[in-house]
């Protein structure tokens, strides 16, 4: 139903989530943001089960918050996702799970970009590119074979747009708007909002 | 209120998940009505007891419950029916309260959890307001009920908290929306269809509130589970409950 997509440049990470908000069959919103800004270079995405989402994605937002207060730094995209995926294993088993799959996606000084994959089950992964949701189905063969590790911004974004309109073409349910942001050493930049017209 | 103190409400039983069947897990996702799992266990039936009613599709809550914004306030507008299965129990029942001078809370769902939500949320507010000696925002008493709702995730409890200058949707599986027009219930598809296309922001109240009751009847129209009366309420500064139809499904409307 819903539908992030992360792809990682040399020195950027571009991530995109659709901006519908459904209950059962109904939309309820058309702008919803599925994104999480965790702290100044750190993207949280996370789709899932309806309280669940927001519940976690912002318990993680104020514990990586409390970190930076406590320790005057900021936590590396590479500690936040694994300090994600532990709670994530520690609820796992507990009486109540969260249902969540998320995208992490950060830039570090040291490290450069990083895009973490991680679902439900606590698993976690970094990857080049990305994708959650049943368009993942359709999308990723696209990124498997377009993709390259020195991708321009402007080739990201066209590759995202290609995904974006294979959704349109072939997905089931209509995906009209995507919110795209983009991570770099300069920050998290809100890019121009990917608006479909469903054919 | 003393009373739930009393019987300790935090003893209730979690919310159990599905996790000892060991076929959820390793299920590839394919596609289906539910694609995640399901936390509606019966908690207080016998573990095999089954819904007497098939639904195509989870959409649950019997009522037809709507608000939306416009230039002169918001419009909160709801049926009066109280169906258990099959049965009307009660043809006047009042699904939209005043919870605060600005406030006014829509509600579907299992009514007595909705009920005993609304006096819970009153109770809050009003202890907020004498603690800290100024009003609870509207979007911090969203968060407040959905946060006090996520222990008690699998009751049947759907809260569409209208106010102010926001319509906000809070659900007890969690979920918080803000929007400008929200309609809840198994009659919210009939109402968004009426609803999508005659809003605009520069209605009338007039014209605002003869759209909301034309959504509530072509829904009671349609929808088994809502029907009988429609109540009206029009925030502007103050809460003023508006107008009561009488009778509506028996009334052809030809504003």
């Amino acid at each position: 139903m819903e539908y992030l997509i992360g792809i990682q440049g040399p020195d950027y990470v571009l991530v995109a989530a659709d901006n519908v908000a459904a209950s059962s069959i109904i939309q309820m919103k058309h702008d919803y943001d599925k994104m999480f800004k965790l702290s100044e270079k750190i993207l949280l995405l996370c789709v899932g089960e309806a309280g669940d989402t927001v519940q976690f994605a912002e318990y993680i937002q104020k514990n990586v918050q409390l970190y930076k207060m406590r320790n005057g730094y900021e936590l590396s995209p590479s500690a936040a996702a694994n300090f994600t995926r532990k709670n994530l294993a520690d609820y796992l088993r507990s009486r109540t799970p969260y249902h969540v799959n998320l995208l992490l996606a950060g830039h570090d000084e040291s490290d450069g970009p990083g895009l973490f994959y991680m679902d439900y089950m606590a698993s976690l992964a970094k990857a080049p590119f990305a994708a959650h949701g049943y368009g993942a189905f359709l999308t990723l063969s696209i990124l498997d074979r377009y993709y390259r590790p020195d991708l321009s911004r402007d080739e990201a974004v066209e590759l995202l747009r290609k995904c974006v309109e294979e959704l349109n073409k072939r997905f089931i349910l209509n995906l009209p708007s995507f919110n795209v942001r983009l991570i770099d050493k300069d920050g998290i930049h809100d890019m121009e909002k990917i608006t479909l017209i469903a054919k | 209120m003393a009373l739930s103190d009393y019987c300790l409400l935090e003893r209730l039983k979690k919310s159990q998940t599905n996790w000892g069947d060991p076929q959820h897990i390793y299920m590839p996702p394919f596609p289906q009505a539910t694609p995640f799992i399901s936390r509606r266990t019966s908690r207080f039936g016998p573990p095999n007891h089954v819904l007497t009613v098939q639904r195509p599709f989870p959409l649950s809550h019997g009522t037809t419950t709507l608000g939306f914004i416009f230039q002169g306030g918001v419009i909160a507008a709801a049926d009066t029916r109280a169906s258990a299965g099959g049965l009307v129990a009660c043809p006047a029942v009042h699904k939209i309260t005043p919870i605060h001078s600005h406030l006014v809370v829509t509600s579907s769902g299992s009514g007595a959890d909705c009920m005993l939500w609304e006096r819970i949320l009153i109770r809050e507010i009003r202890l907020y307001e004498l603690r800290h000696k100024r009003r609870l925002s509207i979007r911090a008493s969203a968060k407040l009920l959905s946060c006090m709702l996520h222990p008690f995730k699998g009751t049947d409890v759907c809260v569409a908290l209208t106010l102010g200058p926001r319509v906000i949707y809070v659900c007890s599986d969690g979920a918080r929306l803000q929007g400008d027009i929200i309609s809840v219930g198994s009659g919210s598809p009939y109402a968004y269809g009426v609803l999508d296309g005659g809003l605009s922001w520069s209605l009338s109240k007039e014209e605002a509130i003869s759209l909301a009751r034309e959504a509530v009847f072509r829904a009671t129209h349609r929808d088994a589970y809502s029907g009988n009366n429609v109540d009206l309420f029009h925030i502007d500064a103050k809460v003023q409950q508006v107008k009561q139809c009488k009778y509506v499904c028996s009334q052809r409307l030809r504003d």
